[in-house]
C-alpha cells in the first residue's frame, strides 16, 4: 500500500534583491558617515530642511483628533495586507487586466528593467518621461534604459535637479535635500544651455526655469512612454494611486501614449475604501500638508482618455524574503512618507548619502538589509542596523506605526546570531567583550569582587576624569575621542555596606548622611 | 513602604552618587530601602547590541535576584529611564529568544513591580513635593526611553519644578537624542560625536549651571562633552536634585556625575 503524502502547493523561494540594485553601499555606515559629517554645507542644508519639514507636519498632525486612531486603521491594513499578500496581487492582476491593462511580474531588478526597456524599444521610443518613483531608482532604471539608448527625462523638480547633477537621491520625498538653492541654480545653469544666466536663486525664478524646460518635453512627445511608481495599487479596483505635489506627475500620467507603471508588491491595498486612511495619513506626514495638491487615480485604459496602453510591472526584487521574517515583515507597511528620516537625529546630521541605499534613515536601515540580505561581516548592508541611538522618535511619527526600533535590535540579533553560528567569525572585539561581560554580569560574586575594585584600580590615573585614550586600544577610544569619562572612584555598594553598618548602629537621624569615602576603602581592601 | 534599589551596573560603578541620593531621598520620605548585592545588570547592553544570547544569563540573574524577594518588597526602583524600559519591554524578549517560558513568566512579574524613579515618586509613593533644596538654574534633558518607552511625560519636571530655589529653564531641542545610544556612542562614534555636540550647545545656550536627566549613562555622555570642551554646565542625575536638601545641600565634585567627597 501506497501513502499519500501531501507535499502542498509549489512554492516559489522567496530571494533577496539582485546586485544591481541601488540599495546596498559599497562601504559601511560608520565610515560614510563619518565622511559626510565633514561637510558643513550638506549639514546645514539638512538641519534646515528636515527641522522645516517636521514642525510642519506636526502642526498638521496636531490638527486631527483622532490621528492615533487613524494609525492603527493604518496599521490594521497593512498587516491585512502582509497576511495575505498573494491573494490580494491575484485579485489586482484581475481587476487591472479586467479594466484593460497588462500585468507584468518581475522577480528581480532585472525582470523589471528587461520588461520596461523592451516596452519601450517596441514602442519606438527614444526618450521617456518619469514620474518620481521610488521602485524605479530602487532598480537602477535610468541606468538600465540608457544602456538600451533611452533617454529616461526626470519629471520631479527635486529628482531633476538629482539627474542634471549627476548625483543620487538622498531623501525619499525631498530626493535634493542635501542642495541649497544656490547650488541649484549651478546645476541649472550647468546643464540647460538656453537659460539666462542672470537667474537669482530665488525659488520662484528657478521653478520657472525647470517648468519651462520640463513643458518642451511633455509637449513634444506625442506616441510618447512614461514611466511611474504608484504609492498605491488597490485589489478590488484595479485602480493606481500616484499622490504628488507638482502636476508633472499629472503630465506624465495622462499625456503619453503608453504608461508603465512599476509597482513593489506591497503597495496593494485590499480595497478603495481604504484609501481615506492612507490619503489622510500619507500627506500630513510627509510634506506636512492636509491634502497634497495633485493625487492622480487611474484605472486600465479608457478609449480617446489618457494613455492608451498601461503595462503594470508588479516587482518583488526581496520583499518576498523580507515577509519570511515574522519579526521583520513590517518594515514592508512602509508608505514611503519619510516622516521617520525627518526626525531621525541620525539621518539629520549623517544624510542619506551615508546609508548607501535609496532607502535611507531609519526605514531605509531596517529594509535595504533584510531586502538585500546579509552576507558576511564586511557587508555594508550589515552595518545599517546600528546606524540609530534607538531614540525611538522615528517610530512616534510612523503614519502605519512601524516599529523601527524593535526592528533594528531584532536585526542586530539576527547579525550577531549569524556570526555566532558561522564558524571563525565570532570572535572580534566586540563579540569578545560581550561574551566576557556577560560571564561577569552573571557571576554576582566576581561582580561584586570587580565593582568594588574598579575603583581602586582607577587610583592608579591621574585626574578625576579620564581624557583621549591611545587608539591601540579597543572600543573604549571611540568614547573617549570625543567625551570625557568619569573616573571610576569606591563603588556605591561600598557606600552601601557603609551606610548599612550605620543604620544597624541604630543612628536614625544620620544614616542619610554617609560619606562618599571613608568605609570605601575599608571595603575594598576586604574585597 | 519598602523598596528594593537596583543601582544598574552604570550607576553602581560609574555614578555611584546617583544611588546613594536615590536612598538618601527615599528613606527622608520614610521609606526602607534594601539593596541586594547579587544584582549585576539589566541586561540592556547586549540586548540592544543584538547579544540576545549573552543577555540571557544576565536577564536570569537579574530575575533570580529579585523574583524571591518580590513579595518582601512592595516595588523596585530604577534610577534610569533606559534600564527599566529594558526590564519592561525586553526582559521577555530575551526569554522568548531562549525558548525558556519560565523565565518569561517570572521576568513579567519583576517587571511589573519595577518602576523607574519618577514614576515610583509619583504614582506609587504620590509625592511630587519630595522637600528639596535646589537653589540653582537647571535645564531637564528628557532621556529618549524614558520618553518614548517608559512615556514618563511630565513627571520629572512636576518633581523639579516643586523643589524649593530652584529655576527651571526650557532646553532647546529637548526631545532630540544626545547620541549616546549604549554601544552606538562607540560604533558609530562620529555620528554620535555630532549628536551629542549639538545637545551640549543647547544646554549651554540655555545659560543653566545644570543639565539634568533621569538616566546617568546619557548625562555621562553629554556632561562628557561639556567637560571635554571645558563649558560650564554641569550634569545632574533627578535623583541629586531631589536628594539635595537645605541641611544636606548637592556640592558638585570635580567627577563628571558625583558629589564632591
Amino acid at each position: 500500500m501506497s501513502a499519500t503524502v501531501n507535499l502542498g502547493m509549489p512554492a516559489v523561494r522567496p530571494q533577496h534583491a539582485s546586485p544591481s540594485s541601488t540599495l546596498r553601499g559599497t562601504r559601511g555606515f560608520p565610515d560614510a558617515a563619518r565622511e559626510e559629517l565633514t561637510d558643513e554645507v550638506l549639514r546645514g542644508n539638512l538641519r534646515h530642511a528636515t527641522t522645516t519639514i517636521q514642525a510642519k507636519r506636526a502642526g498638521v498632525v496636531r490638527e486631527v483628533r483622532d490621528w492615533q486612531k487613524l494609525r492603527n486603521a493604518g496599521s490594521a491594513l497593512k498587516w491585512q495586507v502582509t497576511d495575505h499578500l498573494p491573494e490580494l496581487l491575484e485579485q489586482l492582476e484581475e481587476s487591472v487586466t479586467a479594466a484593460g491593462g497588462t500585468v507584468h511580474w518581475a522577480r528581480d531588478a532585472e525582470e523589471a528593467g528587461e520588461i520596461v526597456t523592451s516596452l519601450a524599444i517596441e514602442r519606438g521610443a527614444r526618450e521617456i518621461l518619469k514620474v518620481k518613483s521610488m521602485a524605479t531608482q530602487e532598480i537602477a532604471l535610468n541606468e538600465t534604459l540608457e544602456h538600451a539608448g533611452i533617454r529616461a527625462i526626470e519629471t520631479d523638480l527635486a529628482e531633476l535637479i538629482v539627474q542634471l547633477a549627476g548625483d543620487t537621491p538622498s531623501h525619499i520625498l525631498v530626493p535634493a535635500i542635501h542642495r541649497n538653492r544656490a547650488q541649484i541654480r549651478e546645476i541649472f545653469l550647468a546643464s540647460m544651455p538656453d537659460l539666462d544666466p542672470s537667474i537669482t536663486d530665488d525659488p520662484a525664478e528657478l521653478a520657472g526655469a525647470a517648468r519651462r524646460y520640463l513643458r518642451e518635453k511633455f509637449l513634444d512627445s506625442p506616441g510618447s512612454v512614461a514611466v511611474s511608481g504608484a504609492n498605491f495599487a488597490v485589489a478590488d479596483t484595479g485602480t493606481l494611486v500616484v499622490v504628488e505635489s507638482e502636476g508633472n506627475g499629472r503630465m506624465c500620467l495622462t499625456l503619453p501614449r503608453t504608461l508603465i507603471s512599476v509597482v513593489g508588491i506591497e503597495k496593494v491595498v485590499p480595497s478603495f475604501q481604504d484609501l481615506e486612511v492612507f490619503l489622510q495619513l500619507l500627506p500630513r506626514s510627509s510634506t506636512g500638508e492636509r491634502m497634497n495638491p495633485y493625487t492622480t487615480l487611474f484605472t486600465g485604459v479608457r478609449e480617446g482618455d489618457g494613455p492608451q496602453e498601461f503595462h503594470l510591472v508588479l516587482l518583488d526584487n526581496g520583499r518576498s524574503a523580507v515577509l519570511e521574517d515574522p519579526d521583520g515583515r513590517s518594515a514592508l507597511h512602509c508608505i514611503r512618507c519619510s516622516a521617520c528620516l525627518n526626525v531621525c537625529p541620525v539621518y539629520a546630521r549623517a544624510g542619506g548619502h551615508a546609508y548607501g541605499s535609496t532607502y535611507p534613515g531609519p526605514i531605509g536601515a531596517i529594509l535595504s538589509p533584510q531586502m538585500t540580505g546579509v552576507q558576511d561581516a564586511e557587508d555594508p548592508s550589515a552595518t545599517l542596523p546600528y546606524a540609530s541611538s534607538l531614540c525611538g522618535a522615528c517610530y512616534d511619527v510612523c503614519p502605519v506605526k512601524i516599529d523601527i526600533p524593535a526592528i533594528l535590535v531584532h536585526l542586530r540579533a539576527k547579525d550577531v546570531d549569524r556570526r555566532r553560528g558561522t564558524r571563525g567569525e565570532f570572535h572580534g572585539a566586540w563579540d569578545v567583550s560581550m561574551k566576557g561581560a556577560s560571564r561577569l554580569m552573571s557571576s554576582p560574586r566576581a561582580y561584586d569582587i570587580a565593582v568594588r575594585s574598579a575603583g581602586t584600580l582607577a587610583k592608579v590615573m591621574p585626574g578625576k576624569n579620564i581624557g583621549t585614550l591611545p587608539h591601540a586600544l579597543p572600543i573604549v577610544p571611540g568614547w573617549t575621542d570625543h567625551r570625557d569619562l568619569p573616573k571610576p572612584g569606591p563603588s556605591f555598594r561600598s557606600w552601601w555596606d557603609q551606610h548599612e553598618k550605620q543604620r544597624a548602629a541604630g543612628s536614625a537621624s544620620g544614616a542619610g548622611a554617609a560619606p562618599a569615602t571613608g568605609g570605601d576603602e575599608q571595603q575594598e581592601d576586604q574585597a | 513602604m519598602r523598596i528594593s534599589l537596583m543601582t544598574t551596573c552604570l550607576v553602581d560603578v560609574m555614578a555611584p552618587d546617583v544611588a546613594a541620593s536615590t536612598v538618601r531621598l527615599l528613606e527622608r520620605l520614610g521609606h526602607e530601602v534594601v539593596f541586594d548585592r547579587r544584582q549585576t545588570c539589566c541586561g540592556q547592553m547586549h540586548t540592544n547590541t543584538g547579544y540576545y544570547t549573552e543577555a540571557a544569563p544576565v536577564v536570569r540573574q537579574f530575575v533570580d535576584t529579585f523574583e524571591p524577594a518580590l513579595d518582601e518588597v512592595d516595588a523596585i526602583v530604577m534610577p534610569s529611564g533606559s534600564c527599566a524600559g529594558c526590564v519592561r519591554d525586553q526582559h521577555a524578549l530575551v526569554a522568548r529568544h531562549e525558548g525558556d517560558s519560565e523565565l518569561e513568566e517570572r521576568a513579567g512579574r519583576v517587571a511589573a513591580k519595577t518602576y523607574e524613579l519618577s514614576e515610583l515618586l509619583v504614582d506609587v509613593l504620590k509625592v511630587t513635593d519630595v522637600g528639596a533644596y535646589f537653589p540653582h538654574t537647571v535645564t531637564y534633558h528628557p532621556t529618549c526611553h524614558s520618553m518614548r518607552v517608559l512615556k514618563v511625560g511630565p513627571r520629572p519636571l512636576k518633581l523639579l519644578r516643586a523643589v524649593e530655589g530652584i529655576e527651571v529653564v526650557n532646553l532647546p531641542e529637548s526631545d532630540t537624542c544626545c547620541g549616546f545610544g549604549g554601544t552606538f556612542s562607540v560604533k558609530n562614534d562620529a555620528t554620535s560625536d555630532a549628536m551629542v555636540t549639538d545637545k551640549a550647545a543647547n544646554v549651554v545656550r540655555t545659560g543653566a549651571d545644570f543639565v539634568v536627566a533621569g538616566d546617568a549613562s546619557c548625562l555621562m555622555n553629554i556632561g562628557g562633552k561639556l567637560h571635554r570642551t571645558g563649558a560650564a554646565p554641569r550634569p545632574v542625575h533627578l535623583a541629586q536634585i531631589l536628594a539635595s536638601t537645605r541641611e544636606e545641600p548637592f556640592v558638585p565634585s570635580e567627577t563628571i556625575l558625583g558629589r564632591a567627597s
